[in-house]
């Protein structure tokens, strides 16, 4: 089997980073820094499910036809939330608390 | 190894079925099948994470607000505690791959007790809640008649969210159960772990998804909230 074995430090490693990422997030969430809270928020939460994704799931180390699978996953996310929001945000539909 | 079998060809290792070329085709097969499923998964709670998005653009005040009720200790601790089970899952899939049958017994046992600790904590937060009448419902009690309806939208989206989560968590709690009985009779080795590879990947995703909902739900109202 060509199977791949990954090391115990980068598995260790990827946890120290994982939370670290956390450490940061939760600090930088006490700063207002108006929508770039957002943005690092969601930055730092992307950094963190890529390391998942890349390491603990062994994305980094399968072949082309997984990479394909995660990819298209995430595309089909990427439409229901972008066409969902497409027509949310343009036409006034939510109406919440008056 | 030596099975040997006089109606289905040359000898193969037990653990391969009929229909693969060899071990490698049927682990990734196994992998690829799981991912697929994980897909469906991605979508499922795509919807939630679309609602929150919609929701919360129509009342941010409120959400922040809601969002401050919430126990940033014990989210975050419970986050270190996931983290650290994805650790320890890794470990497993390590363990199983280098054959060593006592450390996948271990690891598999330290995810299923980290596991419950999550799950545990997640119990205080949602007694919380119901002690302060942060429940969406009859019972939904909120000081400041502007953002209420917004907040309880919010928390209707906290429990839809986590609790789905949490339910995926039990789910996997009782998966690390089932494979505990093969793990000890030693039927995974470097040859064939496929199991154990799966429930892995199964475990990583929910840990994912708490990645995205611990800001989401937890972060976004502590440093003042506007409006409020």
């Amino acid at each position: 089997m060509t199977d791949h074995v990954v090391s115990r430090k980068i598995y260790v490693g990827v946890f120290a980073l994982l939370m670290l990422g956390t450490a940061i997030t939760v600090w930088v969430a006490f700063f207002d820094l108006g929508p770039w809270n957002d943005v690092t928020m969601l930055t730092i939460a992307v950094a963190k499910a890529t390391l998942v994704v890349l390491f603990f799931m062994h994305v980094r180390y399968s072949g082309r036809l997984i990479a394909l699978t995660v990819g298209s996953g995430i595309l089909f996310l990427m439409i229901l939330l972008a066409l969902a929001l497409a027509d949310y945000l343009t036409r006034g539909w939510v109406v919440l608390g008056r | 190894m030596s099975s040997v079998s006089a109606d289905h060809g040359p000898p193969h290792h037990p653990a391969l079925a009929h229909h693969f070329e060899d071990l490698e085709q049927q682990k990734e097969a196994s992998s690829f099948g799981m991912w697929l499923f994980l897909v469906t998964e991605i979508m499922f709670f795509g919807g939630l994470f679309c609602a929150y998005l919609i929701y919360r653009r129509a009342s941010f005040g409120a959400f922040a607000a809601g969002s401050a009720t919430l126990d940033i200790g014990l989210g975050a601790f419970n986050t270190a505690v996931l983290i650290a089970s994805s650790l320890t899952m890794a470990m497993a899939v390590w363990s199983a791959q280098m054959s060593k049958k006592k450390l996948l017994v271990l690891f598999l046992l330290a995810t299923f007790v980290l596991g419950g600790v999550f799950l545990g904590v997640k119990v205080v937060e949602y007694g919380h809640k119901f002690h302060e009448h942060h429940v969406p419902g009859r019972h939904f009690t909120w000081d400041d008649p502007a953002t209420a309806a917004g907040a309880e939208m919010f928390f209707s989206l906290y429990f839809a969210m986590t609790g789905l989560h949490a339910s995926h968590m039990v789910v996997g709690m009782a998966l690390i159960l089932y494979l505990l009985v093969p793990a000890a009779r030693g039927r995974f080795s470097r040859d064939w772990y496929n199991p154990i590879e799966c429930f892995g990947l199964y475990w990583h995703f929910v840990d994912i998804v708490w990645i995205f909902l611990f800001p989401l739900l937890y972060l976004i109202g502590r440093h003042g909230v506007p409006g409020h």
